[in-house]
């Protein structure tokens, strides 16, 4: 039994991982999408495009990692929330398919272009919107009964859920904003600067009324947040926090390059910091804990043992795919 | 109004609704990944132009085809959850596995490899881009491996044991699960499919353009070897599916009396149906046309066996009789018209005729989409042959879906089809404008535009990005400016 905790543990880590990497990653193709309309058609537009066109798909399937890993890894969670939240489910899968095929039937179809942007910007916007309030909807707490859920079908529909949904749209916009100064040059890097500061403001406004709407929501989140001796594990995340958003305004009035980037990204890790602190030990928050939830042992080691040996190659060749697409998105030949 | 047994119907039909669908594209892009990775293959050995010019018309094709896969296996992949979440709890510690293993080990290698297959020729040099198009082909024949194991298990579960809530539990062997009693039939019965599916294809394009011009060289390698593939593996895909028939005999045998039209028992040699309509109220095949004995020589390989019917099996255990038998004879019938084709274009080779013999052409045109219907039928047949099991003989479909009620389930169903028509119909409308013009020598795979990117033929960002034209193109000077 000692072991299987410990496995748990690991299998809790790997799916927050995978979560994280997910969240970063189509988090700044899904902020993209969200940003589009701010674009002018034609060239800005192309080349932001252009600079996630090679590597959208490997980002999305962090999701079904994070999504496949929780079905294998802690089948019951996966039973209880996606029913939970059906309709923010289904809301996700189709706007993901919008967002999707927009990247190539845009190419394909010059007269209806500006339907299939509009396609991928409402597929970006509602995926992103669908899983901030899946969060947030998980945050607040699942009715279970036995081994299901018990709830209605629109609990997950509150005002908490909404501002959770709207921060994390405004997270995404942030990180494809600032993937964008990495990426542009000239008139086009300074109109994603512009953006990403304002998706910062709003970034870090919702961040911060979420967090304290989440002391409001359950006393055990205050009580672990506020006394002794939780507070000292949990003061630093704050903190740093704080470092973190004064370090990434500075850098977007400062003309850095990836650096706004490496921060947004930074400042995710954070929120995701405070939202383990927040949940551990529960996968589906009041009554499922990890291991509650967990496959048994040899469904986890079985996995573990694929997870070791593919992870680093995965990392390894998607790291390689990057590099080749390295530097700024390229405008030469094109007009 | 509603019940549960209305969510469960509607549930049923959403998870066929979008699998169908999603099928469809895989179906296509496991063969056409390979076939891409042969014409590249071909280009690099001889330096053949013309290979390359296919290889181009039809990575434009594949990237439309991919893009759609991709979008509607990620519904699949959360449907588990979404309306079989009984099913994913308790099935999920032997299932779970195998779909993660999926993810590490053909997802990621696709996604990651795509990338470079579409954009990055010139940025990677052309041994390594082959290697990238040789990763993605490769990584849709994994996904198959374990999605066909998953699927397999489910028809005939093994290596398990039966634990607390219901749950099903890995045993002491992962390979028993794995290797399940009828995964290796499946597994290599589908990937064929997937062969003859996109050989079809290609074979119906390259036969369109024959019958407009039929000294285009491209249409005539792409015909000749489409029509290769069909001589040579219809009939291995016969013979394959014969033996998982045999298989299902042994570890489904109601699927199988369902598929051949067996309400009654025949102690001494069953017939083969060739015709009938089953009446299901009434336990027997109406205006039923068969050959004596013939259904236990193909089964039993005797004419005396005797086959058991429906007749022997409760009525709460039948799968729907009508569905299998006809999707069933449509599956064979369509594996019987490739054969057909295929032996008919060895004549044509035969007499010189290959390239020019319309009313062959026109036959392998309207054969184009055939391999998809084929897929579909073989699909019905195997999945609703199991009913009303999702696990055999464990598990009832009716036992296995969330609790949700009709309206939700409902309208999110509505909400696929909607969705799917449009999307995807938009989608497979591009792939045939794309289909519809003939390859040229010099497939440069992107349209010029008067302004704006150059960049409308899909997937490649310019010329500077242009797949196999990179060697002449400079690199331009952002190219070096890097992070500063």
């Amino acid at each position: 039994m000692n072991v299987n905790v410990d496995l748990t543990t690991v299998w809790a880590f790997i799916i927050a991982f995978a979560v994280f990497a997910y969240v970063v990653m189509d988090g700044f193709d899904l902020g993209i999408g969200i940003l589009f309309p701010a674009f002018e058609a034609g060239p800005e537009r192309d080349r932001a495009m252009n600079s996630i066109a090679p590597v959208w798909d490997g980002n999305e399937t962090w999701l079904v990692l994070g999504g496949g890993g929780l079905f294998a890894a802690f089948p019951l969670a996966y039973a209880v929330i996606l029913p939970a939240t059906y309709p923010l489910v289904i809301a996700m899968l189709l706007g993901l398919v919008f967002r999707g095929v927009a990247f190539e039937y845009r190419w394909r179809d010059p007269s209806h272009r500006r339907f299939w942007d509009a396609a991928f910007t409402g597929g970006s916007l509602v995926a992103a919107l669908a899983q901030g309030m899946t969060l947030g909807a998980l945050l607040q707490g699942v009715d279970v009964t036995g081994r299901a859920y018990s709830g209605s079908w629109f609990d997950w529909l509150t005002p908490y859920t909404l501002l959770t949904g709207f921060g994390t749209v405004a997270g995404y916009a942030l990180l494809g904003a600032t993937w964008l100064v990495w990426k542009m040059e000239g008139p086009e890097q300074e109109h994603a600067r512009r953006l990403a500061k304002v998706a910062a403001w709003a970034t870090v406004l919702l961040m911060g009324v979420v967090s304290l709407y989440n002391l409001l929501l359950n006393a055990e989140y205050a009580d672990r947040w506020l006394t002794a001796p939780e507070i000292y594990l949990a003061a630093p995340v704050p903190i740093v926090t704080a470092v973190l958003v004064i370090a990434l305004l500075r850098a977007l009035s400062r003309e850095r390059h990836s650096k706004p980037f490496w921060l947004s990204i930074s400042l995710f890790l954070m929120g995701m910091a405070g939202l383990g602190f927040t949940m551990w030990p529960y996968v589906v928050p009041p009554g499922i804990t990890i291991w509650d939830a967990a496959a048994p042992e040899r469904s986890q080691i079985f996995m573990l043992v694929g997870v070791a040996i593919t992870m680093p190659l995965i990392l390894i060749y998607t790291g390689w795919a990057y590099w080749v697409f390295r530097g700024k998105t390229s405008d030469e030949g094109y007009h | 109004m509603f019940d549960t047994a209305d969510a469960l119907v509607l549930a049923r039909i959403q998870f066929a609704f979008t699998v169908s669908f999603h099928f469809i594209f895989p179906a296509f892009s496991i063969g056409l990944a390979s076939y891409l990775a042969v014409l590249e293959g071909l280009w690099l050995k001889t330096g053949r132009q013309l290979y390359h010019d296919l290889f181009k018309y039809w990575l434009k094709i594949f990237a439309i085809a991919f893009a759609m896969g991709v979008v509607s296996g990620i519904v699949m992949s959360y449907q588990f959850g979404t309306n079989w979440s009984v099913f994913s709890d308790r099935a999920g510690p032997v299932v779970g596995p195998l779909m993660a293993y999926e993810v590490l080990t053909a997802f990621f290698l696709e996604a990651g490899f795509l990338g470079v297959m579409l954009f990055g020729m010139e940025k990677v040099g052309r041994r390594l881009h082959f290697a990238a198009t040789l990763m993605v082909a490769v990584g849709t024949f994994i996904s198959a491996f374990w999605i066909l194991s998953v699927n397999s298990w489910m028809h005939t579960p093994a290596g398990f044991e039966m634990g607390a809530n219901g749950q099903f539990l890995p045993g002491d062997s992962w390979l028993a699960i794995i290797f399940n009693p009828s995964f290796p039939y499946r597994l290599v019965h589908t990937v064929t499919a997937a062969y003859l599916t996109t050989a079809f294809v290609v074979g119906g394009v390259g036969a369109w353009h024959l019958l407009r011009d039929r000294a285009n060289p491209h249409a005539r390698k792409m015909f000749s070897m489409a029509m290769w593939m069909a001589a040579l593996v219809a009939p291995v895909q016969i013979f394959l599916g014969d033996a998982q028939g045999l298989n299902t005999l042994e570890h489904q045998p109601q699927k199988v009396m369902a598929m051949e039209g067996h309400y009654e028992s025949h102690p001494d040699g069953a017939p083969l149906y060739l015709f009938g309509i089953p009446n299901e109220k009434e336990q027997r095949l109406d205006y039923a046309v068969g050959i004596p004995k013939v259904s236990s020589l193909i089964l039993e390989h005797s004419l005396d066996a005797p086959l058991a019917g429906l007749d022997t099996i409760p009525d709460d255990e039948q799968p729907p009789v009508s569905i299998v038998f006809w999707s069933f004879r449509v599956m064979v019938g369509i594996g019987f018209a490739m054969l057909g084709i295929g032996v008919w274009s060895l004549l044509a080779r035969w007499r010189g005729r290959l390239y020019d013999w319309p009313l062959l052409h026109r036959f392998a045109v309207v054969m184009a989409p055939s391999g998809f219907a084929a897929v579909i039928a073989g699909w019905i047949t195997t999945e609703v042959g199991r009913q009303p099991y999702v696990i055999y003989g464990l598990m009832r479909t009716a036992d296995a879906a969330s609790p949700l009620d009709a309206p939700a389930v409902g309208s999110s169903l509505l909400a696929f089809i909607v969705v799917y028509f449009a999307v995807f119909g938009v989608g497979v409308w591009y792939i045939m404008r794309l289909m519809s013009k003939s390859p040229q020598p010099g497939e440069v795979g992107v349209k010029r535009g008067d302004k704006g990117p150059i960049r409308t033929a899909g997937f490649t960002p310019g010329p500077t990005q242009n797949p196999g034209d990179g060697e002449k193109l400079p690199r331009g000077p952002h190219e070096a400016s890097r992070e500063r």
